[in-house]
């Protein structure tokens, strides 16, 4: 029968998933600061719910009156259940309002979004990680579950590169990834200060630091997009192969379910292509790097 | 299915029964133009209107919507008031048509976007055959939208003193109940006959090469030096986005009433070639310039649609050339972009 002028709404419909646009009203646990403009956020989902999330992945973070931005992951699946970290640099509008909130604050959550590492696929293989700046966060997703899985991997290094020695992130992982036995950490900042003892130069200066075993490493980049070109040059002169190069496409996502176009490269939809990439996908496209 | 008939002193009457029953939209003359409005008499309507300023996309996918509603002072969100009549869109264009096909397959593939879905299931369609083009700007039959074979619910064809009606689908024949028919008379069909052969040599090809070689025309013309051409012109007004039947971009963002406390969270139509659009939180712009931002419109339309939806994203009704402050045609930059190939220029 067709209705005359009734009206309906989405409940009508239940093969429609109406829940799509909706965020998860999700309570902010503890918030700690990492430094001037990075902070911490773990949240909790509520009634048990789990995020089911792979690294690499990001969800979309709501403020009610302010808007909705994506944020990548930073805790590992390893180590999140109902309760998982976000580490938002406060640069906008959205961020902005996120740095002003505190423990028992509600946000909204959607998501996990995107296409995370596959994990599986690294089992058994070198990973070289080469994270850049707030590259880190999101990394570290994946980082920590390698670790919490070490006797799967072979070799784990990381090249982390910050501008100076107040933004690299995580300070107390990295000291702690720096004294294990079974991590090689090799640290680096583009500008020392007076307490800095360590390296100087970008992060491509370390990489001559390393030998590495080509056909059996994977290469992790994230950071920002001019690092990209960089970095890749550097992982290609090392022997890896551009299948084996995985690297993160930092794109502006309004919906993450691949329609509203802003984070369209060519014709993939990076929220959901992505925004994780073996570099062997991308390499053609342009507007990728 | 077998064709039917509907006088024309008859149509009027249908019309109004539609009338009484749903919320009724077709082409209506305003301000020297045509537009698609929501009529209240079979009168205001112009089936005979050559095109109109925006698609009938706008039934579908609103210039602006509500996703839900929030209030600040709870921890929850309150469901959209998603609450549509039951639409009936009379004298649809053929190129309509199938940018309706391409947005329902955009909105039905992966996720779901239920507003839109929503919608579409309470809007039916009831397109009409061209019969001469709108203007120089249309070029639908190079792009093979010329006519439809599916799509509508119902489909009218001007027959002189009658309409025949194609039925498309089990509610377009429903729809049926209203109107006075006949089933179509031999003699009947041989004037059908006669008016849709006499059509189509009155609509030209408007591009100087097959529709099938326009993704790897465009594959080829990335480096074009055509698009910063188009850069040094192009004025980022987003006027042609705007009346565009198959551009589906949207931006999120929050209102906030008043009170501070209650708002909406809304979608609206965005456009690619706004500065902003491609920009992320640090402020880096992934498709800075001008020339970027139409390369990216024009490889859309002939190229990226067609890769991820197996639908063309032009479909030729020349609003964005009729629009354009600066003469940007797709007829214009896909025959430019064809002639540098043939001469062998840029690659």
């Amino acid at each position: 029968m067709i209705a005359n002028k009734s009206y309906v709404t989405l409940a009508d419909y239940g093969s429609v998933d109406n829940q799509l646009f909706m965020p998860v009203p999700t309570r902010i646990k503890k918030v700690v600061s990492l430094n001037d403009l990075n902070k911490l956020f773990t949240l909790e989902l509520p009634g048990g719910m789990s995020l089911d999330h792979r690294p690499g992945q990001f969800v979309e973070v709501s403020i009610f009156g302010v808007g909705e931005a994506p944020i990548s992951i930073t805790s590992s699946p390893s180590r999140s259940n109902s309760q998982f970290e976000l580490c938002v640099r406060k640069v906008g509008d959205l961020t902005s309002a996120f740095h002003n909130m505190r423990a028992g604050d509600i946000v909204g959550i959607r998501g996990p979004f995107g296409r995370g590492f596959p994990i599986e696929k690294f089992r058994g293989k070198d990973i070289l990680f080469a994270p850049g700046g707030l590259g880190l966060p999101p990394l570290r997703s994946l980082i920590n579950q390698v670790l919490d899985e070490r006797a799967h991997f072979g070799r784990v290094i990381i090249l982390y590169g910050a501008r100076n020695p107040d933004e690299l992130l995580f300070k107390d992982e990295l000291k702690e990834w720096g004294d294990r036995k079974d991590v090689e950490l090799l640290l680096t900042v583009d500008k020392g200060e007076e307490n800095w003892k360590g390296h100087v130069g970008v992060i491509t200066t370390l990489f001559k630091e390393i030998s590495i075993y080509p056909r059996n490493t994977i290469a992790v980049t994230v950071g920002p997009p001019v690092m990209y070109r960089f970095v890749l040059m550097e992982f290609l002169a090392k022997g890896i192969t551009e299948g084996n190069i995985y690297l993160s496409l930092e794109r502006r996502m309004k919906c993450g379910i691949g329609k509203c176009g802003h984070c369209q490269i060519n014709n993939v939809y990076s929220c959901q292509s992505g925004p994780v990439f073996p570099y062997s996908e991308i390499k053609g496209l342009e507007e990728a790097l | 299915m077998s064709v039917t008939i509907i006088q024309k002193q008859d149509f009027p009457d249908f019309v109004n029964r539609l009338l009484s029953q749903f919320r009724v939209s077709g082409p209506v003359e305003e301000d020297g133009g045509y537009a698609f409005r929501v009529i209240e008499n079979s009168d205001d309507l112009r089936l005979d209107y050559p095109t109109t300023i925006l698609p009938p996309k706008k039934f579908l996918l609103p210039t602006k919507e509500t996703l839900f509603e929030f209030d600040k002072s709870g921890n929850g969100t309150v469901q959209a008031p998603v609450v549509e009549p039951r639409t009936v869109v009379l004298g649809v264009h053929t190129c309509d048509l199938h940018a309706i096909k391409l947005l329902d397959r955009v909105f039905s593939t992966g996720h779901i976007d239920p507003n839109y879905t929503l919608r579409r299931k309470q809007t039916l369609i009831v397109s009409i055959e061209c019969l001469t083009p709108c203007d120089e700007n249309s070029f639908c039959k190079s792009m093979g939208t010329l006519s439809a074979d599916d799509g509508y619910d119902l489909h009218m064809t001007d027959v002189g003193n009658f309409y025949t009606i194609d039925i498309g689908t089990e509610v377009g024949e429903e729809l049926l109940q209203y109107a006075k028919t006949a089933p179509a008379t031999e003699e009947n069909m041989k004037k059908l006959n006669a008016v849709i052969s006499e059509k189509w040599p009155r609509f030209p090809y408007r591009l100087d090469f097959d529709i099938s070689d326009l993704p790897s025309l465009l594959n080829m013309s990335m480096k074009s030096p055509l698009w910063e051409e188009l850069g040094e012109r192009c004025l980022a007004c987003a006027a042609c986005t705007n009346v565009c039947p198959t551009c589906f971009c949207f931006d999120v963002r929050d209102e906030i009433d008043l009170d501070l406390q209650h708002g909406q969270r809304i979608r609206k139509w965005d456009s690619c070639q706004l500065d902003e659009f491609a920009t992320i939180a640090d402020g880096h712009n992934f498709r800075q310039s001008r020339a970027l931002r139409q390369r990216h419109r024009f490889m859309r339309k002939g190229k990226y649609i067609l890769e991820a939806h197996d639908y063309l994203g032009c479909v030729g009704c020349g609003r964005c050339a009729r629009a354009c402050l600066v003469d940007i045609t797709p007829v214009g930059v896909f025959n430019e972009l064809y002639r540098q190939k043939e001469v062998g220029g840029q690659s």
